[in-house]
């Protein structure tokens, strides 16, 4: 099989960590190599975050480059926005509709691009856009934004509702694994 | 079983599978996870030392003691440890020593991007390098067979991207080793007429590793059917080569950087067209491939500058390279900023209003010198706020300040405070103690009260050493009160001898740390001033030109309240 892209984007602090370490139990499950890579330090201090999983029969790159992604999964919008370059062409790009300013926005020395939704579409590319803040307040907790990502991102694969909660099961403590779980199919089934 | 695993927790492992019983390290991106993960085992002895040079001597005394031995720290961390490095090579060990070390490229988070291999040269000491998790597990075991075999230590080279990487791995069992300690004053004293004749016995012994080196299954040729070129490369590097070349060119994968192999190399070009090296930052390789006088492809096509990556070894390669599209829209930059509740925020306002020079230090108030409060002068390492204000004040720089965290000071702040106070500059030393080890992600440190393994420990009081090394002004303030900054910043600058202000709330993200409820906005009062805005808080921004506080971040601090003059913002109720 040929290696797959999924890039992971968003704000420092959004829990893109937690989304990583479901999908790596997932995919190893399934016998594929795997390579992920996070960011630490520094620019999880509210800054732009991004993290790389691959997978396929053998993965040597942990990172993915400009136009190889085949998934950009993205807490926010105009983080989704700063990545389109890294999609391959005919990939795909799920975002919540979320906005978070940056800090250059709320000092005033740049505007938040407006439409971004329909920019993005216009340069051609796919986009899967929904609030998936709401859905995960909805759900129980505004944190778990990324599950109900990782919802939204099931609907593009082929592995069973039941192999992804068993991921799930794995990669959350016992006490929030309800929530997860409703915000896992709230995602899915938006 | 097989997992995935950080490639700093597989060295984690393969150290404890290899009976490594002692650690010893201080904290830095991308290092800190290997210390932190070890710790978790109870056969291993872990803590967390002051500063890379104390964390490796500490582990060289128990690797004389005879034990196996680690200490980890980033790329500058070894700087600091530079002085025992260069003769723990001369004295070698008893248990092995194991030194690992992650450097930055692409500097994520750090302050250069150095490269360490040059360190293995120049210290003479053997570098194994993995290209991914797997590699990392096995190679912290090698590492130790190799310090006993050869009675050296070993520097373990990590990088940003094996270290923050997760890769499949299979671990193993662990053994147990370990042995006594006998004097033996001619290895172990190294004074001259000792050291001199230990010096040959170092170069005798890596010439012995490049005959290792020439066997070693870790320095791996990989065939190809294309011999138009010939890849020598290692770590990631190789990772972006495979990536793009698949087995098409024969590939020798370094596994040991140094010492370099001379026949292996030799038979790879000539038995290709072209030689090429491919390796991230300068061109260490490439400089040794010069001196057996081959011709050779490096650095010419892949820059010394920034992190490579599989486009980049594909252009150098002159291979097509995957392209994206960007937007035509201007997207602005999303720079990491101080948290909400940050309690370094007042502080630097304070800083900032009053117009002084700060010479700033290492950790998450560097975030400080970004607009809009934009109040440092100069970031350079761990402890140069303090002895460069001292030279800064006695050259008559005018009215500065050194700002430095609990730990960085800890590290090497202690000493710079000493010369102020024995050469009596009028420093004024803010030390910005927020109870924790910030921007590595929360780590203990001597003035916590904590050690790594989570059990309370000696705390070091910082009001009772600063006043031991001779200061005898010694203020503490809350940095939410900013009246507070305010007043003693200005009567500290005017004293005419050393002082510190020790700045002192624990970091807003701490668990224990209970926030108030959010700022409330009078929407009546606010006038749309801006004054609120200065101190750059991500929780505060203008709607309709009124300010407004996100719910989700506000830690109800109260900093910005004490700005508005109209008092639009005040605290909220708490139940």
């Amino acid at each position: 099989m040929e290696t797959k892209n999924i890039m992971i984007v968003g704000v420092g602090g959004q829990g893109s960590l937690l989304a990583s370490k479901l999908l790596g139990r997932l995919l190893l499950t399934r016998g594929y190599d795997i390579k992920v890579s996070e960011v630490h330090g520094m620019s999880q201090r509210g800054g732009s975050v991004v993290t790389y999983v691959r997978f396929g029969d053998k993965v040597y790159s942990p990172i993915v480059d400009k136009g190889e992604a085949d998934f950009i999964v993205s807490f926010e919008l105009l983080e989704a926005a700063r990545y389109t370059e890294d999609l391959k062409k005919g990939g795909k790009i799920i975002t919540s509709t979320q906005q978070i300013n940056p800090m250059p926005v709320i000092t005033g020395a740049a505007c938040y691009p407006a439409e971004l939704v329909a920019k993005i579409q216009a340069a051609g590319m796919d986009i899967d856009a929904f609030d998936a803040l709401s859905l995960a307040e909805q759900a129980g907790s505004a944190k778990a934004v990324n599950i109900v990502l990782m919802g939204r991102l099931s609907k593009y694969f082929d592995f069973s509702e039941e192999e992804w909660m068993t991921a799930i099961e794995q990669s959350v403590p016992a006490k929030f694994l309800e929530l997860n779980k409703k915000a896992f199919t709230l995602g899915r089934d938006a | 079983m097989k997992m995935l695993m950080l490639g700093n927790e597989a060295v984690a492992r393969g150290l404890f599978e290899a009976g490594c019983s002692f650690v010893s390290s201080y904290p830095g991106t991308p290092s800190t996870e290997i210390t932190e993960a070890i710790a978790k085992y109870p056969e291993v002895y872990a803590e967390w030392a002051p500063n890379e040079k104390v964390a490796m001597e500490a582990a060289f005394g128990a690797c004389l003691a005879g034990k196996r031995t680690f200490c980890g720290m980033k790329h500058v961390g070894l700087n600091v440890a530079a002085d025992p490095l260069f003769t723990i090579s001369y004295t070698g060990v008893n248990g092995g020593m194991v030194i690992g070390v992650a450097d930055d490229a692409g500097m994520h988070s750090s302050q250069n991007e150095q490269d360490s291999r040059h360190y293995a040269k120049a210290a003479k000491i053997p570098m194994l390098e993995p290209a991914d998790s797997a590699e990392a597990l096995a190679f912290a075991k090698l590492a130790y067979d190799l310090s006993e075999g050869f009675d050296t230590p070993v520097l373990l080279k990590m990088c940003t991207r094996v270290s923050h990487s997760q890769s499949v791995v299979e671990p193993g069992e662990r053994i147990e080793v370990s042995k006594s300690y006998e004097k033996t004053p001619a290895k172990y004293i190294m004074m001259p007429g000792n050291a001199k004749k230990r010096h040959p016995i170092v170069e005798e012994r890596t010439a012995k590793l490049v005959e290792w080196a020439e066997t070693a299954e870790i320095n791996r040729l990989e065939d190809g059917s294309d011999k138009s070129m010939g890849i020598v490369t290692s770590s990631t590097a190789y990772q972006y080569v495979k990536e793009v070349c698949g087995d098409k060119y024969p590939v020798l994968k370094l596994g040991m950087i140094w010492p370099l192999p001379e026949k292996k190399i030799r038979h790879l070009a000539a038995s290709v067209d072209k030689l090429v090296v491919v390796e991230e930052l300068d061109g260490f390789i490439e400089e040794h491939c010069r001196n057996l006088g081959l011709e050779v492809m490096g650095k010419d096509k892949f820059s010394c500058i920034d992190e490579l990556s599989q486009n980049k070894v594909a252009v150098g390669l002159g291979k097509a390279a995957a392209e994206g599209k960007a937007l035509e829209e201007a997207i602005p930059a999303r720079p990491p900023v101080m948290c909400a509740g940050c309690p370094h925020r007042g502080l630097f306002y304070t800083l900032a209003k009053n117009k002084v020079t700060a010479l700033g230090d290492i950790g998450c108030y560097t975030l400080g010198a970004v607009p809009p409060l934009g109040a440092l002068d100069t970031t350079i390492c761990m402890g140069a706020s303090i002895s460069g204000l001292h030279g800064f004040t006695k050259a008559g720089g005018g009215k500065a300040v050194a700002v430095i965290g609990d730990s960085t000071f800890m590290h090497s702040g202690v000493t710079g405070l000493i010369n102020a106070a024995y050469n009596e500059s009028d420093s004024t030393v803010i030390i910005v103690d927020n109870s924790i080890t910030g921007m590595t992600g929360h780590q203990q440190n001597p003035t916590t009260g904590f050690n790594l393994k989570g059990d309370p420990c000696t705390k070091i009081d910082l009001e009772t050493l600063c006043k031991a090394v001779g200061i005898r002004r010694v203020r503490v303030v809350d940095p939410y009160d900013l009246e507070q900054c305010d007043t003693v910043l200005k009567e500290e600058l005017a004293a005419d001898e050393p002082s510190v202000i020790i700045s002192r709330r624990p970091c807003a993200l701490l668990k224990y740390v209970k926030h108030k409820k959010p700022v409330v906005i009078d929407p009546a009062k606010c006038v749309g001033c801006k004054s609120c805005m200065k101190i750059g808080c991500p929780a505060i921004s203008m709607k309709d030109g009124k300010a407004t506080i996100d719910n989700t971040l506000c830690t109800g601090c109260g900093v910005c309240a004490q700005l508005c003059k109209l008092g639009a913002i005040s605290a909220a109720k708490e139940d």
